[in-house]
């Protein structure tokens, strides 16, 4: 792709009243701690559901009642991060005309036919869930695994369906603009458009590692506090292997997603790797800081960024420098959160190596304490992975919103006093975040049920 | 019919089950919040978690299906909408997350003082909520939005009389249904004193909406002569169907029969939703926009209708089967048992 197609109306947009910088901050601070929070959640609601059908199954059929623990422990927590994102993805949807009445004013009948599908998708899983959680005692036991199958299915195509429609603010497809007027709008061309099977790819992989580390951690801990029956066995081991098996499979996407970015998003590739200045046989930094337009304290593998990125050593790597100032996106948060991803992933992938070493030797896991230490860190690490990519992709993009089409500064809303939105959200979610993180630990704490056939402590009744 | 108004006739069934389903949940945290303290509630609040805890999730979805088949169907209407009523619907936004998290963290939580706060949010939040989606309501009614970017008015598009009247009724709406659902979901469980308490509770709101709607009438004709015009001519059928279903219910509600006043009670609100429609037929947004200069074009129009229809061939199957497990005679002992 050769220099940024810079279409005429855009000119005509930045020749309109710019918005405050400090409201246009605002507005993307917002839009970013929303999404990144909602992300987290999303993920479990993706993963979760597989892990506790797949224990439910393997309770079944060997009647092993350490599998049905688990399997209804994590419906009771799978239940309440539900609800949790359910509402927690709903302010993005309000915040997509709040905060981008200009993105989806104008782009909403090329980008909207995802979001329907997503829609659906999402009713699919609330209808589901509500069935699966509610009337589990009520279905006959193969009835009821049955219906995690659409909240499993759903979760996936629901993730695919939303990550099209940030895809396409990469790649927009779909839509010619005669005039500064969108027409011939193809929306499957839109959702279809070449960004989004890498990137669907890579966050539905991520939701996968985000689940499996995330619950694995908190078995680990109790592993490491002793607890080393067959239910905290289980309930570690399950989703760590599966979580560990994966690592790989994502850290090959993550490579497709990359070689994508660097064929067809190269000005987010120069920020990413810091390149400021077009060149052929382009070193690959690791680390590093930007000041004045300059990467300092990096450590330098030569020709290493032209191999990763075309699989040739003197292949030319495009720089910062090809595009003017104002379209460049900033270096340090791009080039800082690639590398915090690629080193988290990398842990991972190491960390599960040392799991499926010990495996193989011994069938156990490997013997040092300092291994159940790493693997308690290990959900934080895949949170952290998934936020740094969000990150990557979403900064990489600035100063567009529509990639080439729509800055973000022109598809912020006019109202005065975004900051105060904000400020308000930053509290709610503060709160938001408190009381979830507080009723989790309460229900990870919650004692085991006394008799294996009985099921999770009836709350206190009042007779009425 | 054009395309666009099949695509607008879709996102108002998609408002009507939200304001059914998701308002008679809404309404259930109306009455969870004046439901008294923690002994005297306690029963009317185990009756509220039973009936909405495994559907509100559900019917919550309908909110996002409205706004999604507008931002992609109407998408100027959708910027000019949620950008000049920034405060209502951020104010909405939070109640929607206080609402739905608090609910489920109460349900999962056991200290006695940990409930207070989650119930106390969840029902404070459940009042808030339809309030501010209805001012939104008065104000998209009377033309307080104009195209564009945040062009309306910051404040009086949603703080006026018919946004005040529209948030009332809202509210008034949630908590009439929800006190028509759960006497019959009270009978079924066999708890006489819930019936008597949520039955009377029927009446009186069924009572005080009335009060109000006759009260709006004035409202309207002093605060916006356009709607009320519509709502007398073209609309005046569905508003005296509504009034009718009204009255019915009242006598149905004496009478006892709680299984005809849901459906009686249903199309009362039905009506007048579809009285809104008609009243402000052919204007989206008045008196700028009408329905066809805000409409998408025909192949994100017939994209999104296909991908809906394919959609509600999964959808329509499932929803009757979630609704008719939790609607069958409530085993009490299974729902004890119950997950989460």
């Amino acid at each position: 792709m050769g220099p940024l197609p810079i279409q005429p109306q855009v000119l005509a947009q930045a020749a309109q009243a710019a918005p405050n910088p400090a409201d246009l901050m605002a507005a993307r601070t917002q839009m970013a701690v929303s999404l990144g929070w909602h992300i987290i959640i999303a993920c479990f609601g993706v993963g979760f559901p597989l892990l506790a059908v797949f224990c439910e199954w393997r309770g079944y059929r060997t009647g092993d009642t350490a599998w049905g623990m688990l399997a209804r422990r994590w419906g009771r927590a799978m239940g309440v991060l539900f609800a949790v994102g359910a509402v927690s993805g709903t302010i993005l949807s309000f915040e997509l005309g709040i905060l981008w009445p200009g993105l989806m004013g104008t782009y909403g009948e090329v980008i909207g036919l995802p979001f329907a599908i997503e829609g659906i998708w999402f009713f699919t899983e609330a209808i589901f869930l509500g069935i699966y959680l509610y009337a589990w005692d009520r279905l006959p036991p193969k009835i009821h695994m049955l219906t995690a199958v659409p909240i499993v299915i759903a979760g996936l195509a629901g993730a695919f369906s939303v990550v099209a429609a940030n895809a396409w603010m990469n790649q927009p497809r779909g839509f010619d603009l005669v005039n500064g007027e969108v027409t011939n709008v193809d929306p499957w061309a839109a959702m279809f458009n070449p960004a989004t099977w890498p990137q669907a790819t890579h966050m539905i992989l991520a939701a996968y590692l985000v689940t499996g580390f995330g619950v694995a951690s908190v078995y680990a801990l109790a592993l490491l506090r002793g607890r080393n029956d067959r239910y905290h066995r289980l309930g570690f081991l399950v989703p760590f292997t599966f979580a560990a098996a994966l690592t790989p499979v994502q850290i090959g996407v993550g490579d497709w997603a990359a070689h994508f970015v660097a064929d067809n998003q190269p000005v987010k590739l120069a920020a990413m790797e810091g390149v400021y200045e077009t060149e052929r046989g382009a070193p690959l930094h690791l680390g590093g800081v930007d000041v004045d337009g300059e990467l300092r304290y990096s450590i330098e593998i030569p020709f290493g960024l032209s191999l990763l990125a075309h699989w040739d050593p003197n292949a030319e790597i495009m720089g910062l420098n090809e595009v003017p100032p104002g379209d460049r996106p900033p270096v340090n948060v791009v080039h800082l959160s690639f590398q915090t991803m690629v080193a988290a992933g990398t842990a991972l992938l190491l960390l599960g190596a040392w799991f499926g070493l010990a495996w193989w030797r011994r069938r156990d896991l490997p013997r040092s304490r300092w291994f159940l230490r790493a693997a308690t860190l290990s959900g934080v690490a895949a949170v952290v992975a998934l936020e740094a990519g969000w990150v990557t992709t979403e900064v990489g993009r600035q100063p567009w919103i529509v990639y080439g089409h729509l800055r973000t500064a022109d598809a912020v809303s006019a109202a005065p006093g975004l900051r105060l939105g904000l400020y308000a959200l930053l509290v709610v979610y503060t709160i938001l975040t408190a009381a979830t993180v507080y009723v989790l630990r309460l229900m990870a704490r919650a004692p085991l049920p006394v008799a294996p056939q009985e099921t999770e402590p009836v709350e206190p009744r009042v007779v009425s | 019919m054009t395309l666009a108004e099949v695509v607008l006739v879709v996102a108002w069934i998609g408002v009507t089950f939200y304001a059914l389903l998701g308002g008679a949940d809404f309404g259930a945290g109306f009455w969870d919040l004046f439901a008294g303290g923690d002994r005297r509630g306690w029963a009317q609040r185990e009756l509220i978690e039973h009936s909405i805890g495994p559907v509100w999730e559900a019917n919550h979805v309908w909110l996002i299906f409205v706004l999604v088949v507008l931002w992609t169907g109407f998408p100027p209407v959708f910027a000019a909408v949620m950008s000049t009523m920034i405060i209502p619907l951020t104010l909405a936004a939070f109640g929607v997350i206080m609402r739905g998290a608090a609910f489920a963290f109460r349900k999962v939580v056991d200290a006695l003082w940990l409930k207070r706060i989650f119930g106390a949010s969840f029902a404070a939040s459940s009042v808030l909520t339809p309030f501010f989606l209805g001012a939104v309501a008065g104000g998209v009614a009377t033309g307080r939005v104009p195209p564009g970017n945040a062009r309306g008015d910051l404040i009086t598009s949603w703080l006026n009389p018919t946004s005040l009247l529209g948030g009332t009724l809202a509210v008034g709406v949630c908590a009439y249904l929800a006190a028509v659902f759960l006497v019959r979901d009270a009978e079924r469980e066999g708890n006489q004193q819930l019936v008597e308490q949520f039955r009377v509770r029927a009446l009186g709101t069924g009572i005080a909406l009335g009060v109000i709607a006759l009260g709006g009438i004035f409202v309207l004709r002093a605060d916006a002569p356009r709607l009320f015009e519509g709502l007398t001519t073209r609309a005046l059928p569905l508003v005296v169907a509504s009034a009718v279903f009204g009255l019915v219910s009242l006598v149905l509600l004496v009478r006892r029969q709680f299984v005809a006043v849901r459906v009686t009670a249903a199309l009362a609100v039905v009506a007048i939703i579809w009285g809104w429609a008609a009243g402000q037929y052919p204007y989206m947004l008045e008196p700028d926009l009408t329905i066809e200069q805000a409409a998408a074009g025909r192949a994100t129009l017939s994209a999104m209708l296909i991908s809906l229809a394919v959609g509600s061939l999964l959808l329509v199957p499932s929803m009757t089967w979630l609704f008719v497990i939790f609607q069958r005679e409530h085993n009490q002992q299974a729902a004890d048992r119950s997950l989460v």
